[in-house]
């Protein structure tokens, strides 16, 4: 085991009490200091809430980094329009898996974050546009925001304050691209999900052509708790620029896959010492920092700080947190391919370098990975890549890039070894998470 | 239930005459719906953004979304049948034929795939006798691949009408489809007792259910979520040598070794090969295309 003991590294806030057998239920919130953020919120002036989240650097937690507040202070007031907060829980990136935790365990703190945030920015109506394939989630969210109308936490003059909020829970029906948030707000506007052109900026003219913010889940939940323990507290974790806190999600062929959540800028190294490392008798090969969008590391990378400036300099993005650990049993070139196959699945259709592209990646990829590609074929996926990247209308574009470029960066002469030796080298029954317990002679 | 009219292929010679209005709901069903939708449509300012729960609501009367659950939603928002059939068919929840009562989605993205999903799907294949999106001939289960659910770090990982059945093997998920078959009570490791798929369908739309325990089942957050949350409490002891992964894992040992790679043309992802047009494809005429002036044409829909 590590000096420095585990628990000194991580910073369970959001997750502090999912291990209460009924931690969704809003009894066991308010027993953690649930809803006493909101009567703080209320008592502030909506300008001085904006600037209070702002001042704490809360940046989103879906992708970007945007400032969390900044983006709330964008809403034009005054304008005489309604103003919208729509909450985008249709977490789907391959490898991401916080949100749908959260709401599962615990989704008051998204209610309560929804509360505070439209009373900042003005809003009587907010929408939480959850992906359709997780119907354990719907319930509760369902059950969540029942109980909190009928404790006065929704609803008309919430909690004597004159503000008047309804939530709408909005369940989507499977479609990556809905988390892009302008594919978002067509998809919940009764339409095909497909992104719309910027600007307008979702901000000046988002749903209905209202202003509109859209946030991530666990940035608008991560919002009481910034209120109630104040902005200092916050700044207190992590860095200058990324501070605060935030959840971890480790999986793949580790020893203990899960939610870490910790302040930002703790390193996968710290992360896997203390999760007991990757399965025993393994060693890491690859990782994506932030899902399958954010260009993969190696373990030449395990000491850079997981932070979005930490992570940008080291030549990806923090994304989502989706830390994907793959061992040397796995084959990089499988990997790039599932993904690329994801990519050309979910593109749009709407722009013609996505559409395109990623239809071309996966024919030559499935011909490298069958043994029959050519070594030009390695240049033709970086020229694709590149054709797609920074040239498509959405950022699902530059996602199916990512990885063609990073794996090629890094693990070009596995490609090349599919090439010349005619196929896969690698045995997929070796990576199973079965793999270990019953084949230890049985693959020499 | 209503049934859908025949297939575009004998419409192939009626150029230029629009086919008939799909046939409504039976008068009972219709009234039952607009009640229903009626309390859905308020719930949004503009009544469009009520499309994508009423498509759940009509697959939670068929089972599948239907020209008359197409043409019921059209009336209900006044939208034409093309701009209705244009949503339902870019997301992949809306099923456009007749399917089983459980749908099964194995997780093939590649981290499911690669800690096991593959090997999983490739069983339930072989033990259903039935492809990816395949109904077994008593309409039990339908069997597909799905893309990552957002439970990574429980992986490999079913869904069972979209309840999570964590860390499967290719055991335990044969287990599961017999289970379902057979009629036993299943349970999911996340989730609530298994409903049919057409009252999923209902939740979708936006009606919570109503089953005493469906909340609260299956308790506080899984296991693999509360790794740190232990951890900080210092509760688990070092890290195990195999550890966490479902008591069914050991049994499977050596069962699943198959030391050859799938050809990647069998890849379960293979439905982003170039998709067949309507016309190209008797199986499935997905209607109403027939009438149609070229917006079923998107790949994306592959399947």
């Amino acid at each position: 085991m590590t000096v420095e003991p585990a628990e000194k590294l991580l910073a369970p806030v959001l997750s502090a009490f999912w291990d209460d057998p009924r931690s969704w239920t809003l009894e066991t919130y308010r027993r953690h200091e649930g809803y006493e953020a909101l009567g703080k919120a209320l008592a502030m002036a909506p300008d001085d809430l904006i600037a209070y989240v702002k001042d704490s650097g809360l940046r989103g937690r879906g992708g970007a980094g945007f400032p969390t507040g900044m983006k709330w202070q964008f809403i034009p007031q005054g304008d005489g329009k309604p103003h919208y907060l729509v909450v985008n829980a249709d977490e789907s990136e391959p490898g991401t898996c916080k949100d749908i935790p959260l709401l599962f365990a615990n989704p008051h703190a998204l209610i309560e974050g929804m509360v505070i945030a439209c009373y900042a920015i003005r809003s009587n109506h907010a929408f939480i546009y959850l992906r359709g394939e997780v119907v354990p989630v719907l319930r509760r969210l369902h059950e969540a925001v029942r109980e909190a109308y009928e404790a006065g936490y929704l609803g008309t003059n919430i909690k004597g304050s004159g503000f008047d909020l309804d939530i709408t829970v909005h369940a989507g029906a499977g479609a990556y691209i809905c988390g892009e948030e302008t594919a978002l707000l067509d998809s919940l506007e009764g339409r095909r999900g497909q992104p719309r052109l910027r600007p307008p900026f979702p901000a000046v003219e988002g749903l209905y052509a209202c202003p509109t913010v859209v946030n991530n889940v666990e940035s608008i939940a991560s919002v009481p708790a910034i209120i109630q323990r104040g902005k200092e507290w916050f700044r207190s974790m992590g860095s200058e620029k990324s501070p605060g806190f935030t959840l971890y999600s480790l999986s793949g062929h580790v020893a203990r896959p899960g939610q870490y959540e910790g302040p930002l800028g703790i390193t996968l190294r710290q992360l896997l010492d203390m999760g007991g490392g990757m399965r025993p008798g393994h060693r890491l090969k690859f990782w994506t920092p932030g899902g399958s969008s954010t260009p993969m590391f190696t373990d030449e990378h395990l000491d850079v700080p997981l932070d979005y400036e930490g992570v940008g300099a080291a030549g990806s993005m923090l994304g989502t947190k989706a830390l994907q650990c793959f061992d040397e049993t796995t084959c990089v070139v499988r990997a790039v391919t599932r993904w690329t196959e994801f990519y050309a699945h979910e593109s749009c259709g709407k722009c013609t370098p996505c559409r395109e592209g990623t239809y071309w990646l996966v024919q030559l990829l499935r011909d490298i990975e069958a043994g029959k590609g050519r070594t030009e074929d390695l240049d033709k996926l970086q020229d694709i890549a590149d054709n797609i990247n920074g040239k498509s209308f959405c950022a699902l574009g530059d996602g199916a890039a990512a990885p063609i470029f990073s794996s090629l960066k890094y693990f070009r002469a596995e490609y090349e070894e599919h090439i010349e030796g005619n196929g896969c080298p690698f045995d997929p029954a070796r990576s199973t998470a079965w793999a270990d317990k019953s084949r230890t002679e049985a693959h020499a | 239930m209503t049934e859908v009219s025949q297939g575009g292929a004998s419409r192939g010679v009626s150029l230029g005459i629009p086919e008939l209005p799909a046939p409504d709901y039976p008068a009972d069903v219709r009234a039952r719906l607009e009640t229903d939708a009626k309390e859905v449509i308020a719930r949004y300012p503009g009544s469009r953004s009520a499309l994508l729960p009423l498509l759940h609501l009509v697959q939670s009367e068929e089972g599948y979304v239907t020209r008359t659950g197409i043409r019921f939603c059209a009336e209900q928002l006044e939208l034409t049948t093309a701009e209705v059939t244009a949503v339902a068919t870019f997301y992949t929840m809306y099923r456009r034929k007749a399917s089983g009562d459980y749908q099964v989605g194995v997780c093939t993205n590649t981290l499911c795939a690669v800690m096991g999903g593959d090997a999983i799907f490739d069983e339930l294949k072989q033990h259903l006798g039935i492809g990816n999106d395949e109904t077994t001939e008593d309409g039990k289960v339908t069997l597909e691949h799905i893309e990552c659910n957002a439970a990574c770090d429980f992986a490999p990982v079913v869904m069972v009408n979209w309840e999570f059945f964590d860390d499967q093997t290719p055991e335990s998920a044969r287990q599961l489809v017999d289970d379902l078959i057979a009629g036993r009570e299943v349970r999911p490791t996340r989730g609530a007792p298994l409903c049919t798929y057409k009252e999923t369908a209902r939740i979708l739309a936006g009606f919570p259910d109503q089953r005493a325990g469906a909340v609260e089942a299956t308790g506080g957050a899984g296991p693999a979520s509360l790794a740190g949350l232990r951890l900080h409490r210092g509760e688990v002891p070092a890290p195990k040598v195999v550890g966490q992964r479902g008591e069914s894992a050991t049994e499977d040992a050596g069962a699943y070794d198959t030391p050859t790679s799938p050809s990647p043309a069998q890849h379960p992802s293979s439905h982003d090969a170039p998709g067949r047009t309507a016309e190209s494809d008797p199986d499935n005429p997905a209607d109403p295309v027939a009438d149609r002036t070229g917006d079923h044409a998107t790949e994306e829909e592959g399947e």
